[in-house]
């Protein structure tokens, strides 16, 4: 393959995997405080509807993104107060999340079908680092949401693993019991993150109706909220895998489709089944892997806590 | 402070369940209303939806075609429809359901529901069933579908006049025989004006992604295309156009607002005229059970407006092999047709027959791309 045609790959894996980063970002926090949201998918369609309608209202697309973040919050919130205070299950209140997301979604967006978004994210080349070859048009030739999820990996990084604030959270997640008597209210941060992380699993479903495909259809992100949560674990938990997660995910159409152009025949199927084998060699690798050292999922993922029962 | 808890769980449950059925059946619940209004005057109609109404594009297009019916019939009261309705063996719950609220005809649109279709169809003789886009009939069920082929053609034409690059890029859902169909007639167009011009194809193995859509008609205007067709549901792959500053032909309905640069024009369906006719007919006693497969004759595919870049000359040549289409004197698959290796597939003065074209599995020539071997 020419230098062009990697590059084009590549930048298209960037964007199409943008969405999915935003999700899995929000969702890592999430399970990082031990809840699991299974509400990804219900959360971003809302978030890509409400931003849709934020954004063609007012003609602004960042209050389009602010609005998809505030029904995302808002919609987590549910699971928050189910699953932390009245410590329902955690999978079927999820489910429910996605369920309900996808019916609600569709329900506001009834009259906005159809219609063209006026002013949406569009591309804007950063000087100087655009001109990099093949690095320059791959990560610098984008809108300003990319930009924004380099920055937000970045800062999720160091925050989990190098502030105080994150390794309370992560102590939330492993053992509650040991963070509530260190004095952690165990019920405000798992609020918080979960709050948090549909936040940003509404603002990848933004990214889709605002910037990558600019219109609302209905259950447009077409199982991409699951895909994040299959992200997560292939993360390892940690922001910068999902970044190169993301990007894995979100490249495997376009090559795929690169490579039917150039006529070789791989089976389509075959491509978009690799993913998840990854994920499922990445689930086996990192069991192992926890056995030995305690690398994997957060101790106390899809537990309630209850400090009588400690 | 236990029981407290468990009682504003049960409170929050249930207003969360009220909610989903809510949000769930609005649909029907506009069509309880209004069957109480009315009594039992109205002739009631149903329709049976693979996706959702506000897809733009396939069941959009179906839902259109009810909103005219009720328009131009006024006895007839067609509140009722289901959207999203999975296809094979369940969709014969929901068939059922819609008979149950006293549907006297009721159009199946997706060609998973056929089995189902005739199933309920033998529980309910009294009842007329439609099923759209399939191949089997009984004395109560009649199928349905459009030439849609005959309006690609069309949209060929156009779509050849337009290349500079003689590349042109189709990003199709599936390697079945409606969609190959489309793709063949809509090459002979382009190659009756333009016959350097090629089509290349690429399989997205979904009907609804916009994101899919979209990656895939970049990746054809990567390889030099400069025109995008599509035989998908959403307008991602003209967005991709219009981005790019290259031009599309849209499908199922019209796309023009979606990308009014790129779109040159949409090959559409327009089901209203059909379904006004069937129940007049179902309602006369004239109904006959059998298969329609309309075309551009009967209005049921054709051309959304042009975009306003396309040329008086252009739009003539397009009217002209409209009105030949139209008088029958001539079909898209006319002899001399080759395939993609060069064999003379349509000798001249042959016409495909109705079964050759509901079966066609290869490409003619000038498609650039390969039909995956189905099991």
């Amino acid at each position: 393959m020419e230098a062009s045609l990697i590059a084009a790959v590549l930048a298209t894996a960037v964007t199409a995997g943008t969405p999915i980063l935003f999700a899995a970002l929000g969702e890592i926090f999430t399970e990082r405080v031990g809840i699991l949201n299974l509400g990804v998918e219900g959360m971003m369609l809302v978030g890509a509807v409400t931003g849709f309608i934020a954004a063609y209202i007012t003609g602004n697309p960042w209050l389009g993104a602010a609005a998809s973040m505030l029904a995302g919050g808002i919609l987590a919130s549910i699971h928050a107060l189910l699953t932390v205070t009245l410590k329902a299950n955690q999978v079927v209140s999820g489910l429910a999340l996605t369920i309900f997301g996808t019916g609600l979604s569709g329900y506001l967006g009834k009259p906005y079908i159809g219609q063209p978004l006026p002013n949406p994210f569009s591309v804007k080349e950063l000087p100087l680092l655009s001109e990099l070859p093949i690095i320059g048009p791959v990560l610098f030739k984008q809108d300003s949401l990319v930009y924004l999820s380099f920055l937000l990996v970045l800062l999720s990084w160091i925050f989990i693993f190098y502030t105080k604030a994150g390794l309370n959270m992560r102590a939330v997640g492993e053992n509650p019991g040991a963070a509530d008597s260190l004095g952690v209210s165990v019920s405000k941060t798992r609020y918080f993150y979960t709050i948090l992380g549909g936040m940003l699993a509404g603002l990848g479903g933004a990214y889709l109706s605002l910037a990558y495909a600019p219109a609302w259809m209905e259950n447009m992100t077409a199982g991409r909220g699951w895909i994040a949560v299959a992200l997560v674990i292939f993360a390892t938990w940690n922001p910068l895998y999902a970044l190169a997660g993301a990007y894995m995910f979100g490249g495997i159409d376009a090559l795929g489709f690169r490579m039917q152009v150039l006529d070789l025949h791989i089976p389509s199927y075959f491509l978009s089944m690799m993913p998840y084998i990854c994920t499922i060699l990445v689930l086996i690798i990192t069991t192992y892997r926890a056995q030995k050292k305690g690398v994997g999922a957060p101790g106390a993922l899809g537990l309630s806590y209850d400090r009588e029962e400690r | 402070m236990n029981f407290f808890r468990k009682k504003i769980f049960t409170v929050i449950a249930a207003v969360m369940v009220m909610a989903l059925m809510l949000v769930g059946c609005g649909g029907e619940k506009q069509g309880e209303n209004a069957a109480k209004n009315t009594e039992d005057e109205k002739m009631k109609v149903g329709f049976i939806y693979v996706g959702p109404t506000g897809d733009a594009g396939w069941s959009y297009s179906h839902d259109q075609g009810r909103k005219y019916l009720m328009e131009k019939l006024p006895y007839v009261d067609a509140n009722y429809f289901m959207e999203s309705v999975p296809e094979g063996a369940a969709s014969e719950s929901y068939i059922q359901q819609l008979v149950q609220e006293g549907c006297e005809v009721i159009f199946t649109t997706s060609f998973g529901y056929m089995d189902s279709t005739i199933k309920v169809a033998e529980r309910n003789k009294d009842k007329t069933f439609l099923h759209c886009s399939g191949y089997k009939t009984a004395e109560n069920v009649g199928n349905y579908f459009g030439r849609m082929y005959q309006a690609r053609y069309l949209s060929g034409l156009v779509a050849g006049k337009f290349t500079e690059s003689n590349m042109i890029g189709y990003v199709a859902a599936h390697p079945i025989p409606e969609v190959i169909r489309g793709i063949n007639a809509f090459t002979l167009g382009v190659r009756t004006v333009n016959p350097e011009a090629k089509v290349k194809v690429i399989w997205t193995n979904t009907w609804y992604d916009p994101v899919k859509e979209k990656d895939a008609a970049k990746a054809l205007l990567d390889d030099g295309c400069d025109v995008i067709a599509q035989h998908q549901d959403t307008p991602g792959p003209m967005q991709a156009a219009e981005e790019r500053g290259a031009y599309g032909i849209g499908y199922n309905s019209d796309m023009s607002k979606m990308a009014p640069k790129a779109v040159l024009t949409s090959a559409v369906w327009n089901w209203g005229p059909y379904y006004v006719e069937t129940i007049k007919a179902v309602k006369e006693g004239t109904w006959q059970p059998g298969s329609y497969w309309g075309g551009l004759k009967d209005g049921i595919v054709g051309l959304a407006p042009y975009g306003p870049m396309v040329d008086d000359e252009t739009k003539k040549l397009v009217d002209d092999k409209k009105k030949e289409i139209i008088s029958g004197g001539w079909d898209v698959f006319t002899g001399p047709i080759k395939d993609q290796n060069g064999n003379v597939k349509v000798a001249e003065g042959e016409k495909l027959t109705d079964s050759e074209l509901l079966e066609m599995n290869w490409f003619v020539e000038g498609v650039i791309g390969t039909i995956p071997e189905q099991n």
